[in-house]
């Protein structure tokens, strides 16, 4: 199969431990995993703050770039969301990236498969408070959310369950949002700021040691916050923690 | 897409609404937000409960969206279903284009018998019309009497939420208002007082009243009923009271008929308030003896809103307030910071469709997390609207000069990864191209409560491709 690794720009660009991290733990997975050099972006930054026109470009680039990959694994919920209900309006080949494209913990998960992540045998001794982003989570059904009447499963805690020495902080809200939003972070930046340091004080109230997420853009927010707030809190993608490269 | 809105409110102030800084405003008092946010998450965990409790909630919810989306497919049929047989009933059926029009038919109505002392139950879409102003303008007392709708009328001030309508307010607020309205002893702000005191003003204005109004919840076009539902049962008090009963209903709220209406009990009273069922549910069809009962069937723009193929979907709300309850956006910035009558969500996704340019910021007063899409129990796909409607207003040209400016220097840069590269960085390459004082507001915004992420080396792609030359240059056991 051939597969491909997508690390959204800002991840390429200031987040580049976490890309070598998801790429080291698809290797060792035995996933012959390429990084094609084309399209650095999906699109979807100026898409959803409303100029959708101008974001269209990026993603045509985004499918010439994987058109031809059986999966395309994206380190982001939210550019994976965003790549799979958009792409499909760009012809034969945008449709076979939308139905290819998927996130990285749902890669693990479902073609993978937790036997074989277990055998990764990471460790990492910490309570962590997990935050999984809510495009992965309500967009592309990562965990079932608190308001659906649902059975429960949760993907990413699962994954994380198989670390080795790994509990989770309880959390008092599971799923709200984080408050970056992409634009939202700077277009209403008293409502982004405050929601964050909610989640941190919910963080803090589980004793929670560490905040595991699969969207390194709420991570970039909350840990933003954090540092200005003075706490000391790791902030970690999943990708990280089984590559077993935090500790 | 359909021709961009050009109604307007009657309320003839068309000033943008400012969600950001009014929400800025709002959470300059951080005690406040505590409590209306752990207040308004409270409603929202009791519906949890609540459909936690019915096996078969997600069905009940793609059957409510099903009956209404058939409903609006249908609904001229339907209306002239419903209006033969309420007019069958002896109930007399008005028409009303806009808010002007159905304000002038309810004025007609109390004028032509001299009403001067009206009561009003729990009503959005008359706050909507702006009736109440209309009528004391003309000499017409109103008296709204659900407690919540009285506390701020009493105040001057409208709705924060629509289903819990002076949740913005502390119980010592609405001691203070009482204590100079109805004469309570000041410093009195313990509920069960207040509440006893607002039961003998509220009884007295009942009792002297001319005229009832109530919104309506659900019309039956099979039988020409409606439906009312109400936690206090202020609606059916002034209605069996005073000879005069005129509701009022938005044309969407129209379901076929009884046998529905089942699906919608199920599912409103939970995901407003956790409530199995509203202490109230009352059926009004015909006129009691020596009454006169008056239907006001009001488009107001909705017809309009019917016609957008990506935004009729908003007309199946049921106006449940789930929405705004789950929302993590208005739990922290207040229903005044909407600046619509509907605030929240969905009334951000109502709101642009009749005024564009005042209520264009508000489809960006949200971070897209869905959870209005996943609570709504008709299955609005509200976050996917606000998406489209973003795209509209930009289109519109509503948008900032800065926020274009940015957009496109940025989406430049995003689609390229020569451009991206050439930086090294996301910053630097958006500091090349972006003007430096909209940079600097930009990370300025972004700097003012957050730290700016640690600088790393070199890029994932740049870390990469060197690997992939060592490898092709024969070294082993390279990563």
């Amino acid at each position: 199969m051939s597969v491909a690794l997508f690390a959204p720009c800002y991840i390429d660009q200031l987040y580049p431990h976490v890309a070598i991290a998801a790429l080291h733990v698809l290797e060792r997975l035995g996933v012959n995993v390429d990084v094609p050099m084309g399209a650095p972006c999906c699109g979807q930054p100026p898409s959803n703050a409303g100029f959708e026109r101008l974001g269209e470009p990026a993603l045509k680039s985004f499918v010439r770039t994987f058109s031809d990959y059986e999966q395309t694994i994206v380190l982001s919920g939210s550019c994976a969301m965003h790549v799979r209900s958009h792409a499909s309006h760009l012809g034969a080949a945008g449709n076979r990236v939308a139905t290819n494209t998927v996130e990285f913990c749902s890669f693990l998960h479902d073609t993978i498969g937790l036997e074989r992540i277990a055998s990764l045998g990471a460790t990492y001794p910490r309570r962590v408070a997990v935050h999984i982003g809510c495009h992965g989570l309500r967009g592309l059904g990562l965990a079932s959310p608190t308001e659906l009447r649902i059975s429960p499963f949760d993907k990413v805690r699962a994954l994380l369950g198989t670390v080795n020495g790994l509990s989770f902080a309880p959390l008092a809200r599971r799923d709200e949002c984080c408050g970056f939003g992409g634009s939202f972070a700077v277009g209403e930046p008293a409502v982004s700021a405050r929601m964050g340091r909610d989640r941190l004080r919910d963080y803090g109230s589980g004793d929670a040691e560490a905040v595991v997420s699969t969207d390194v853009s709420c991570l970039m927010h909350l840990d933003g916050l954090a540092r200005r707030d003075g706490l000391t809190l790791p902030m970690m993608h999943v990708a990280e923690i089984l590559a077993g490269a935090a500790s | 897409m359909s021709a961009h809105p050009t109604r307007s409110l009657p309320v003839i102030d068309s000033t943008p609404v400012d969600h950001a800084g009014a929400a800025a405003t709002f959470l300059e008092n951080e005690t406040r937000v505590d409590w209306h946010d752990a207040a308004i998450w409270f409603a929202r965990e009791k519906r949890d409960r609540a459909a936690n409790e019915v096996p078969e909630w997600e069905a009940l919810r793609s059957l409510a969206s099903d009956i209404k989306e058939h409903t609006l497919s249908k609904l001229d049929e339907y209306l002239i279903t419903f209006e033969a047989a309420a007019t069958a009933n002896g109930v007399t059926v008005h028409w009303a284009r806009d808010a002007e029009e159905h304000n002038r038919i309810v004025y007609d109505i109390l004028e032509s018998h001299n009403v001067r002392h009206l009561v009003k139950s729990k009503s959005m879409l008359t706050e909507e019309c702006g009736l109440n102003a209309y009528l004391e303008a003309r000499g017409v007392n109103v008296v709204d009497t659900d407690l919540g709708e009285r506390i701020v009328q009493l105040r001057g001030e409208h709705p924060s939420h629509i289903v819990t309508p002076a949740i913005h307010l502390t119980k010592e607020e609405v001691g203070e208002t009482f204590a100079e309205h109805l004469g309570t002893p000041i410093g009195l702000s313990d509920p069960t007082e207040l509440t006893a005191a607002a039961r003998i003003h509220l009884r007295e204005k009942f009792l002297g009243a001319h005229a009832a109004m109530t919104g309506v919840n659900f019309g039956l076009a099979e039988t020409g009923g409606i439906v009312v539902c109400t936690n206090e049962g202020n609606a059916d008090l002034g209605i069996a009271l005073a000879p005069i009963h005129i509701a009022s209903m938005g044309i969407e709220k129209l379901i076929p008929g009884p046998t529905e209406l089942a699906v919608f009990l199920r599912l409103l009273a939970r995901s407003a308030t956790g409530q199995r069922i509203t202490v109230y549910t009352s059926h009004m069809h015909r006129p009691a003896e020596n009454q006169e009962l008056h239907f006001v069937l009001v488009d107001n723009g909705r017809t309009e809103q019917l016609g957008r193929p990506d935004f009729w979907r908003s007309l199946k709300c049921i106006r449940c307030g789930a929405c705004m309850n789950t929302c993590p956006v208005y739990r922290r910035s207040g229903g005044y910071s909407y600046g619509s009558t509907v605030p929240g969500p969905i009334g951000s996704i109502l709101s642009p469709g009749i005024d564009l340019h005042k209520y264009g910021a508000l489809p960006f007063a949200s971070t897209l997390c869905g959870s209005c899409t996943a609570v709504c129990p008709v299955k609005i796909d509200l976050d996917a609207q606000l998406y489209k409607w973003r795209q509209i207003v930009v289109e519109a040209g509503e948008a900032s000069a800065a926020k274009r400016t940015i957009a496109s220097a940025g989406a430049r840069v995003l689609a390229s990864r020569r451009l991206l590269t050439m930086g090294g960085a996301v910053m630097r390459a958006m500091l090349r191209v972006i003007p430096a004082g909209i940079m600097r507001t930009l990370a300025g915004t972004w700097a003012d409560d957050r730290e700016l992420p640690l600088p790393r080396g070199e890029s994932f792609s740049a870390w990469y491709q060197a690997r992939e030359q060592r490898k092709r240059d024969g070294g082993s056991n390279v990563s």
